[in-house]
């Protein structure tokens, strides 16, 4: 229970079905604050005591378990890596996979619990299909598809019927407290919201190029290649305008020669994305489906095959701002709810759509190569999705953080005081 | 689910007669310091509750003073009589404490010692949690010009280990140094003589003894330097202020009586539970390590390491099962620390997680042993279990 309304309701929602509940709080920070400055982060001791006073309304016991040091060595270090790798990564999921479904779950099983209660806003019904939540501009299923089957199958979200909105009604009739706490949009562990002053504490300044991804020019200078994301457009701080006057987009991050490749908003499409360590829930490949390339991300669909652990999609329509680190996420269409059928982490994405240039040069690597620099142009594509996808200014994926809660499953053992299990 | 209750170290059950003197003095009207008679009652029951506890704790009643509780004592004594004797005196800034104090002292030294310069010695522990005297006497030798006050707990609230207190306060006192102990674990549990021990200051609170939370008192001899750190109408002899709590008072007083009346056959009855507690525990789980001392012990503690488990994991399955017991140290951000009691017996940091306290007192009973002796055994190895989610899977 991070504090937050969605894990209350998830916790209220999960003893009311019978189960056997017990909430825990985990505590991330080495050094919490007292308060939360804000509405950022939700690692504070304020909310710490929102979550033990959600508990308490419950009516459901209630601890904090100390997973500071595994979240500093799972995510923080792992999202500093990344960065300095030139790659962008998403730390919620990470958290998913490495903390709460890990670590919280392990430990929850070894102490004779059954499952990992959450707040996510995605739905795993009796079918163990995970799908998205009815509640689209909330759902979280894209951080979620990481989990493997046996993670899955130790998971309740009880939120993913509801929206948001229905979510903070409730705790309000059920007088949660916390009904009203607004949403954490942000990182937990950077809580004044500045990734690029969190990553340069880190890892320093490195001056480098920032260099024209069609002519090769040196067009300014950066001061650390990890403070720039696939897409970005703002902050790129360029001496010389573009001939054209019109904006450049980050191209490419080239952690080897520490260059960052920018050029015009086309070159950054690309239609075939390559990805690793696939995790896969649906029927044999190549398969056709819908891909999600971030969070809150833009959909597409694409063909994708899994090959030797690797996945491959092949866009029938070009995406932008595709970033490596960041999840590539399939999902099989469906009026009940958008099906998760896998996930990969992206490692490269690659334009090989001549026919639908104007202008020469194609089939060129593009985003995440490591050779980005010598990307050339591929003209006037159609775009895909808003105008507004490749616009970010921030590094990072948007992050929500959903709280835990620990649930023992079964009434049952619940009314045979004495005996059985340790937890009742 | 009935609960067995074996954390009476953290605060015990009001006594019914202390409970009854409570709602009957919470009827009456009357501020102890108001002039009329409404005020008068008050302030008569007041007295004779001071008188009470006085007589039965070796002082004399105008050497009570009473607070909020052990917190509020023991801020008073250590950082009332230092200023004081610094302030007289500004060679005197060195304070002295044992390093297995509860917070409420621990603190208060650390701060003086951040925020007022003051230097500090911390008095080092046996395995057993006990302060030997001729480390003091070493430090008299030492530094005895320039120490403004000792503190050494009469009985350590984790581990239950009892201290030479007539010995060290007589060092102190020898050395012209006033001496506190907080004897808030130690008065109803074992006997407990104000006077007789020769210390200065003692702490004492209503609800480690069957009186209420939030009133206790600091026996504080009248001789001793006091600068109050609660400021207003004076009414503690001009050392503590604030309204006096008659009820409050009248409880603590009723309770500090009947628990020390009775505290030899409780003791006895309490030590003979404990004493088969630790027998079962040792023989259900056979490297159950037990700490603390053996023989200077109070009646009711019995604290163990579990190799291997996490204290805290140990307490989550407990209660489950309706067991109420404790880790024993503080906890910060909500997440349990290792001890400093045990750090400083010389534990490793795993055996002070690993660390678990069952105490007993007035309202225990046999049930209450068998009731964790069927529980724990099955715990320990779940918590062991547990405690694999801590090495890192790739
Ligand atoms: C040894 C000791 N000193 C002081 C205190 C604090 O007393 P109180 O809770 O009355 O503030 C306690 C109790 O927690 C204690 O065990």
């Amino acid at each position: 229970m991070s504090g937050g309304v969605d894990s209350a309701v998830a916790a209220a929602r999960a003893r009311e079905a019978g189960h056997d509940v017990t909430g825990v709080h985990l505590a991330l920070s080495r050094n919490p604050q007292t308060f939360r400055t804000g509405a950022r982060g939700c690692c504070t001791l304020e909310d710490s005591r929102d979550a033990r006073r959600a508990a308490d309304v419950i009516g459901i016991p209630f601890y904090v378990w100390d997973m500071a040091e595994q979240f500093h060595e799972s995510v923080v270090d792992d999202f500093v890596a990344e960065y300095a790798a030139g790659r962008t990564p998403n730390p919620c999921l990470r958290c998913n996979e490495k903390i709460k479904f890990s670590a919280v779950l392990d430990r929850a099983i070894a102490l004779g619990f059954d499952a990992v209660v959450t707040g996510h806003h995605a739905r795993l019904g009796a079918d163990g299909l995970l799908r998205r939540s009815v509640d689209l501009a909330k759902d979280q299923s894209y951080v979620l598809a990481v989990l493997t089957r046996a993670q899955l199958d130790r998971a309740m979200f009880p939120l993913g019927d509801s929206t948001k909105e229905q979510v903070r009604a409730e705790a309000a009739a059920r007088g949660l407290a916390v009904a009203d706490k607004p949403d954490s949009h942000d990182i937990c562990f950077i809580a004044d919201g500045d990734t690029r002053g969190f990553l340069a504490d880190r890892l320093g300044e490195s001056p480098g190029d920032i260099v024209d991804g069609r002519t090769g020019a040196v067009l300014g200078q950066h001061s650390g290649a990890y403070a720039y994301t696939i897409g970005q457009r703002k902050g790129l701080d360029l001496r010389v305008p573009a001939p054209d006057g019109r904006p450049r987009y980050v191209l490419s991050i080239t952690p080897k020669t520490n260059t960052v490749t920018v050029g015009p908003r086309e070159d950054l499409a690309v239609d075939t994305v390559t990805a690793t360590r696939p995790i896969w829930h649906g029927a044999d490949t190549p398969a056709e489906c819908d891909v999600q390339l971030r969070a809150h991300g833009e959909v597409v669909q694409a063909v994708v095959a899994l090959t030797d652990g690797e996945l491959t999609a092949h866009l029938r329509s070009p995406a932008r701002g595709v970033a490596a680190g960041q999840a590539i996420v399939a999902y099989r269409p469906d009026p009940a709810g958008d099906i998760v059928l896998g996930s990969a982490t992206i490692t490269a994405g690659a334009a090989s759509f001549p026919e639908a240039a104007t202008s020469p040069g194609a089939a060129s690597p593009s985003g995440v190569s490591p050779s980005g620099a010598s990307a050339s142009a591929v003209g006037s594509l159609p775009a895909a999705g808003s105008s507004a996808d490749a616009a970010t200014s921030s590094a990072g994926a948007a992050t929500s953080s959903a709280g835990t809660a620990t649930s023992s499953a079964g009434a049952a053992v619940a009314s045979a005081p004495g005996v059985a299990g340790p937890v009742r | 689910m009935t609960m067995v209750y074996l954390d009476h170290a953290a605060t015990t059950p009001m006594l019914p007669e202390a409970l009854d003197a409570y709602v009957a003095a919470a009827r009456e009207i009357g501020n102890p310091s108001s002039l009329h008679a409404a005020g008068r009652g008050a302030r008569r029951l007041v007295e004779e509750s001071r008188e009470r506890i006085a007589a039965v704790l070796g002082a004399r009643p105008s050497e009570v003073v009473f607070t909020s509780g052990g917190t509020e004592s023991d801020n008073l004594a250590t950082k009332g009589i230092h200023y004081a004797r610094r302030d007289a005196d500004p060679r005197r800034n060195r304070v002295v404490a044992s390093a297995v104090e509860h917070h409420a002292v621990l603190d208060s030294v650390d701060w003086l010692g951040a925020h007022e310069s003051a230097d500090i010695s911390w008095l080092p522990v046996d395995a057993t949690g006990r302060v030997d005297p001729a480390s003091l006497a070493d430090l008299l030798a030492e530094h005895g010009d320039t120490i403004s006050v000792i503190s050494v707990q009469w009985a350590n609230n984790e581990v239950g280990t009892v201290q030479p207190i007539a010995e060290l306060a007589t060092l102190a006192t020898r050395a012209g140094i006033p001496f506190h102990t907080d004897a808030v674990q130690a008065v109803g549990q074992i006997p407990v003589d104000f006077a007789a021990s020769g210390a200065a200051a003692l702490t004492v609170t209503g609800h480690k003894l069957g009186g209420p939370v939030g009133v206790g008192a600091l026996l504080l001899g009248r001789d001793v330097p006091t600068t109050p750190l609660l400021h207003g109408g004076g009414q503690e002899r001009d050392v503590r202020s604030g309204t006096l709590d008659t009820p409050g008072v009248v409880a603590f007083a009723v309770a500090v009586e009947a628990a020390i009346k009775t505290q030899l056959e409780n003791a006895a009855r309490v030590s003979a539970l404990r004493d088969g507690l630790v027998a079962r525990v040792c023989a259900a789980v056979p490297d159950a390590i037990v700490n603390g001392d053996p023989a200077h012990r109070l009646p009711g503690n019995a604290h163990f390491s579990f190799p291997g488990c996490e204290g805290d994991a140990l307490l989550l399955l407990l209660d489950a099962q309706g067991i109420a017991c404790s880790t024993g140290s503080a906890c910060s951000a909500g997440v349990a620390q290792p001890s400093h009691v045990l750090l400083a017996m010389g534990a490793d940091d795993d055996r002070a997680r690993s660390s678990l306290r069952f105490t007993l007192g007035h309202t225990s009973t046999s049930a209450d042993v068998d009731a964790l002796l069927a529980a724990l055994p099955g715990a320990v190895e779940r918590a062991r279990r547990a405690t694999a989610w801590k090495s890192p899977r790739s």
